[in-house]
């Protein structure tokens, strides 16, 4: 089998953050031993040489906060002087003006910026930290040194009904893109399941929404929406496709073919201090388990839409966590036997109450062992 | 589209990986022809549509070129990925 290019490399420089939202990705065990030791500068470049070899082509700087990294500056010269596009993915609250300056003349490309929600308090109040003004002063930054913009913004039943506002807010801030990324259910946002999971009216007064807008504003600013997964029944391609597109660094330098996939027991991950990036992507154990279509089982193995290739049997730690198994298919799909878990979820009773996102391991709340 | 440039942060490269010509965006890239990526790095906000096309005729022993040079800009346009320095 010719194998796939990866397009993409998602450079996790450190879990630790400012903010505390409560549907972060990052695992849950974010605090623990396994993420302590962070990669030096001389790793991060090399790994960004080498995956301009494997024929990367897109550097996502994201973490945690990137800023919080030091080195930004020497990382993203090091992008720059390896051939990729830079994105920083930033919350904004350490993104002053000086350091964007830096960063500009380093060669960094685009910035994007994390809004919680377009309501001061509200956005304050589901990051768990105050900085909706720092966010922005920082959108302004980004302009003022000609930075193309991106604005993203995380959806839950918590913001979803100000979504006219935060459309408002994009473009009142000269953002080219904003991502509307409906919640996925991973890392912290499993242990806020009830308060995040939005309803059916929501989902469709924002999507008209977004539809108004698009209409009235046009090709100026690129509006991303995507309906989240568990309001679907048929599965999207997960990362693309399990070690098609992308692969995800971690802080301490394992290699993974998704930001979750440290959930998934019996996988290995290889390290980027010890083995090249392209041995990893070609050979190693972690990436080479779900690629393609051998490893399915039924009912992808003879789905009756044909979409093996489509939607490569969708999400595997989606399947995991609802189906038991990562080899299952995405109870999301409507042939999966465990599809009743996804639509019982849509309809739980909600709650307000949040899970903060912390290092420190949480009291109150059983999440999951360190590995 | 008075004098067509490309959108802030996109940037025209060839890919030695791939041997194909891109636009990167934030965030993906775009697959170009050949042409299509002369076109594009005409389009640097100072010439006009007419420039762009005299300057690929002239290159091209006198080809009339202005159909397929709209043709692409317009495109562009339609996805944000050029815009008009004049605007």
């Amino acid at each position: 089998m010719q194998l796939p290019r990866p397009l993409t490399l998602i450079a996790e420089l450190s879990y630790q953050c400012p903010l505390h939202c409560p549907y972060c990705s990052n695992p849950l065990h974010i605090g623990g031993e396994t993420y302590r030791h962070e990669l030096e500068t001389e790793h991060w470049i090399r790994a960004f040489q080498e995956a301009r070899g494997l024929g990367v082509l897109q550097l996502a700087l994201t973490g945690g906060e990137p800023m919080l990294r030091r080195d930004l500056v020497e990382l993203c010269a090091g992008s720059r002087d390896a051939g990729l596009y830079s994105s920083l993915i930033t919350a904004g609250t350490l993104f002053t003006r000086e350091r964007a300056e830096a960063l500009k003349v380093a060669g960094l490309d685009h910035v994007q910026i994390s809004i919680q929600s377009p309501d001061p308090a509200d956005n304050d109040r589901i990051a768990g930290n105050r900085s909706f003004e720092k966010k922005i002063a920082a959108a302004g930054f980004a302009k003022e040194l000609d930075f193309p913009l991106t604005i993203n913004c995380v959806l839950h039943r918590q913001n979803l009904d100000r979504i006219e506002e935060l459309l408002d807010l994009t473009l009142a801030l000269g953002a080219q893109r904003l991502e509307l990324a409906n919640t996925q259910y991973y890392g912290w946002a499993v242990a806020n399941q009830e308060a995040l999971m939005p309803s059916w009216e929501q989902l469709e007064r924002a999507e008209e929404a977004v539809k108004r807008f698009r209409e009235r504003v046009g090709p100026k600013v690129d509006v991303l929406w995507v309906l989240p997964d568990y309001f679907e029944d048929l599965p999207k391609p997960c990362m693309g496709g399990w070690g098609r597109t992308a692969m995800v660094v971690a802080p301490n330098g394992d290699v993974l073919p998704c930001q979750a996939a440290s959930t998934i027991p019996g996988l290995e991950f290889a390290n980027v201090r010890e083995r090249p990036l392209a041995w990893i992507w070609n050979e190693s154990d972690a990436f080479a388990h779900f690629r393609g279509t051998d490893w399915m089982q039924e009912p992808c193995r003879t789905c009756p839409l044909g979409r093996q290739e489509v939607d490569f049997g969708g999400c595997r730690c989606q399947a995991l966590r609802l189906a038991g198994d990562a080899a299952a298919t995405d109870p999301v799909c409507r042939f999966s036997p465990h599809h009743e878990r996804v639509v019982a979820a849509r309809t739980a009773e909600p709650t307000d109450e949040f899970v903060y996102r912390t290092m420190k391991r949480p009291r109150t709340l059983e999440i999951g062992s360190e590995p | 589209m008075t004098r067509p440039r490309l959108v802030t942060g996109a940037r025209l490269r060839y890919d030695e990986v791939r041997e194909e010509h891109l636009l990167l965006i934030p965030e993906g890239a775009v697959k170009l022809n050949a042409t299509a990526a002369e076109v594009l790095e005409l389009c640097d906000g100072e010439r006009s549509v007419d420039d762009i096309v005299g300057a690929l005729s002239a290159r091209y022993e006198g080809a009339d070129l202005s159909g397929d040079v709209q043709e692409l800009i317009d495109a562009m346009a339609q996805k944000g990925l050029v815009v008009d320095a004049a605007a």
